[in-house]
């Protein structure tokens, strides 16, 4: 009874062993490792470098959800960032490249947050209108057609590889150190979190909530842009109509598997980008099993659920309920 | 007072739109055109018959696409390789669709979890099970597709009002009729005010939740059988997003999303709305589809905005209490 298991966290590291075990049984060679012209490969690599884009975009998703938000657009802005990337890609440098695609999601970052944190725009219907709006920006910028590129450098952001790691998933470990560094390293995370927890009490006490949820709908928009320069990057092209298509959802599910609520208030950055991963590997372990890719959203709907089920807050009551009951009963 | 400003401005909107539309190319003010319209929006003007009293009891059902997509792979295949009379692979799915719906009240209810992530995971679920059963597109052939396909009023005009549309209107007078005469519209209306307060008056929360999913569920269904008459097929990858359209459709209809306030009759006008300006840019011809999306965005930005700016009016007018500062008035 006094030995404290921290719970936080346990639930999801549990699932993904789990899911990585079952991944094992399906295909024996799974955590097979090996480094060719200067690159790991593997299917626990694979896993990574597939998770790269649903993990960047929860790491922006999860700050967002903790100040009680949602993000829906965060799909359209990956299509736009790509858009941008893949039609400046072969006519000017990569810093110029990436700098314009995250100046994109600065900027539709920015949109989202001035209607939810100025016009007190719900959430939810602010973020629908980019969501609905953003693929027809995005083949605006492509004028409807599929834009490829060869510039090497951009080739290189997709499938090039930085101390044996692919580049994308070098980029998404840079920035959940620089994002948890951000938020952990100074009060700012504790900030999101009051704003999250109750706004009023947190204005009041002199927390400037408007510009943390401002700033939050930003950071979202980077991530998301990066994800998408990423994705481009990845099949040397941008298709506005399928990049980035659905992934808002699973990005949510990401961050609710990993025990932020949707209610906002407390979160972890490191269990968002491992619900991420824990959604990844149930993909792969799929397609290795060769069952049907169909039965993907099925484990994956079976999955939230138990998860949800697990966190339920009701659950401790009806645990409590029945302790109470056993006790009483003769 | 304020509902009906709100239905009111939309309406404004549709009429102005569509004389607009129609001084532009004068072949859209005909009944031809009209018709069509309600035809290609039925489905979608069921769902959001649905959809309008999960969000105005302060929900959202995100698995309404994936529920009609289910219900046109299930009936096809009921009819065409299962050999049940397409009357019983109506009723079937509807009941399956019934306990669907029932499933994931229960779940919000009991759990306490928000709607968002629990129907998010019912649009994997019905999504899922679509593609289990076929991913490929199956034609339906039975005599009562064609037999209702080729029926229509005629209309003065030239236009055909037909069948799919005729059950869209009905349903949607039905649903009008649930939701602003009876008691369980009443009630719907309360729990999207103030669930606790709903609960604290002896409505019983938990049954009124799960039948307002099971509601959404059976209208996604029915929408789904419609949609299976308009394209006499079933395909799992039908009707994706329409969650997405039916929310906007909802909004543009000046409803709040946070709940307590809605219409059917907005609704409808939402979905004409989204209708229309598809039946503009095919009219167009030289615009591409991607401006639909583009348009849709703007309206719902322009709806939204006046919405906020009518309830700040509102709010401002409203009578203070006396000697009460309000809290955060300064702000």
């Amino acid at each position: 009874m006094t030995l404290r298991i921290p719970r936080r966290g346990l639930a999801q590291a549990f699932a993904l062993i789990v899911i990585l075990m079952i991944d094992r049984a399906v295909s024996p060679q799974f955590f097979n490792l090996h480094l060719q012209d200067g690159r790991l490969f593997g299917s626990v690599i694979d896993v990574l470098n597939r998770g790269t884009p649903v993990a960047l975009l929860s790491l922006g998703m999860v700050l967002v959800i903790a100040t009680g938000g949602i993000d829906l657009s965060v799909g359209a802005v990956m299509a736009i960032a790509g858009a941008t990337a893949a039609s400046l890609a072969d006519t000017h440098s990569l810093p110029v490249v990436i700098a314009s695609a995250l100046a994109v999601g600065l900027a539709c970052g920015l949109w989202n947050g001035i209607l939810v944190a100025v016009l007190r725009i719900q959430p939810i219907v602010a973020t629908l209108i980019l969501m609905v709006a953003g693929r027809g920006i995005a083949q605006l910028i492509t004028e409807g057609r599929i834009v490829t590129f060869t510039s090497p450098d951009l080739v290189w952001m997709g499938n090039g590889a930085v101390f044996g790691l692919p580049t994308p998933v070098a980029i998404a470990i840079g920035m959940l150190l620089l994002t948890a560094a951000v938020v952990r390293g100074t009060a700012l995370g504790l900030l999101i979190e009051a704003t999250g927890g109750n706004a009023r009490a947190s204005e009041l006490s002199g927390v400037g909530t408007r510009a943390m949820i401002l700033s939050v709908y930003i950071w979202c928009g980077i991530c998301a842009a990066l994800a998408g320069v990423i994705a481009a990057a990845d099949i040397m092209g941008a298709d506005a109509n399928n990049a980035g298509l659905w992934l808002e959802l699973d990005a949510i599910l990401a961050v609710v598997v990993g025990g932020t609520s949707l209610f906002g208030g407390r979160f972890s950055l490191v269990l968002a980008v491992a619900g991420a991963l824990i959604i990844q590997s149930m993909n792969t372990g799929i397609l290795l099993s060769g069952y049907p890719p169909e039965l993907n959203l099925l484990v994956k709907a079976v999955v939230v659920l138990a998860v949800l089920l697990a966190q339920s807050p009701r659950l401790g009551d009806i645990q409590r309920f029945t302790a109470r009951w056993r006790r009483t009963k003769p | 007072m304020k509902a009906s400003t709100s239905i009111a401005i939309t309406a404004v909107v549709l009429v102005v739109g569509f004389v607009l539309c129609a001084l532009q190319f004068p072949n859209i003010a005909s009944t031809r055109v009209v018709a069509n319209l309600l035809t290609d929006n039925a489905f979608l003007g069921i769902v959001a018959a649905g959809m309008i009293f999960v969000i105005i009891s302060g929900g959202i059902d995100l698995s309404v696409g994936s529920v009609i997509g289910f219900t046109t792979v299930f009936v096809a295949l009921a009819v065409e390789r299962w050999g049940i009379p397409p009357l019983a692979a109506f009723a079937l799915v509807l009941v399956l669709c019934a306990l669907f719906g029932a499933a994931m009240g229960a779940i919000i209810h009991v759990f306490d979890l928000p709607p968002f992530i629990v129907t998010l995971a019912g649009m994997f679920l019905a999504r899922g099970v679509s593609f289990l059963l076929s991913t490929e597109s199956i034609p339906i052939t039975a005599p009562i597709y064609s037999a209702v396909s080729d029926f229509a009023i005629r209309l003065p005009g030239g236009g055909r009002l037909t069948a799919i549309a005729i059950a869209m209107l009905v349903i949607l007078v039905v649903c009008a009729l649930l939701l602003h005469l009876t008691r369980f519209g009443a009630n719907v209306y309360a729990l999207g005010g103030s669930r606790a307060a709903t609960a604290l008056m002896g409505i019983p929360v938990g049954p009124m939740t799960i039948r307002i999913y099971m509601l959404s569920s059976v209208l996604a269904g029915l929408a789904g059988i419609v949609f299976s008459f308009y394209t006499a097929a079933g395909y799992s990858l039908s009707a994706v997003g329409v969650e997405l359209d039916t929310i906007a459709a909802v909004v543009i209809g000046g409803t709040l999303l946070t709940g307590g306030q809605g219409s059917v009759i907005g609704t409808f006008l939402g979905v004409l709305i989204q209708g229309m300006i598809q039946t503009y840019i095919n009219f167009d011809g030289t615009l591409s589809s991607w401006w639909t999306k583009i348009a849709t965005g703007v309206l719902l930005f322009v709806f939204i905005a006046l919405q906020q700016g009518l309830m700040a009016l509102a709010r401002r007018s409203s009578v203070k209490p006396a000697g009460a500062k309000p809290v955060g008035a300064s702000t």
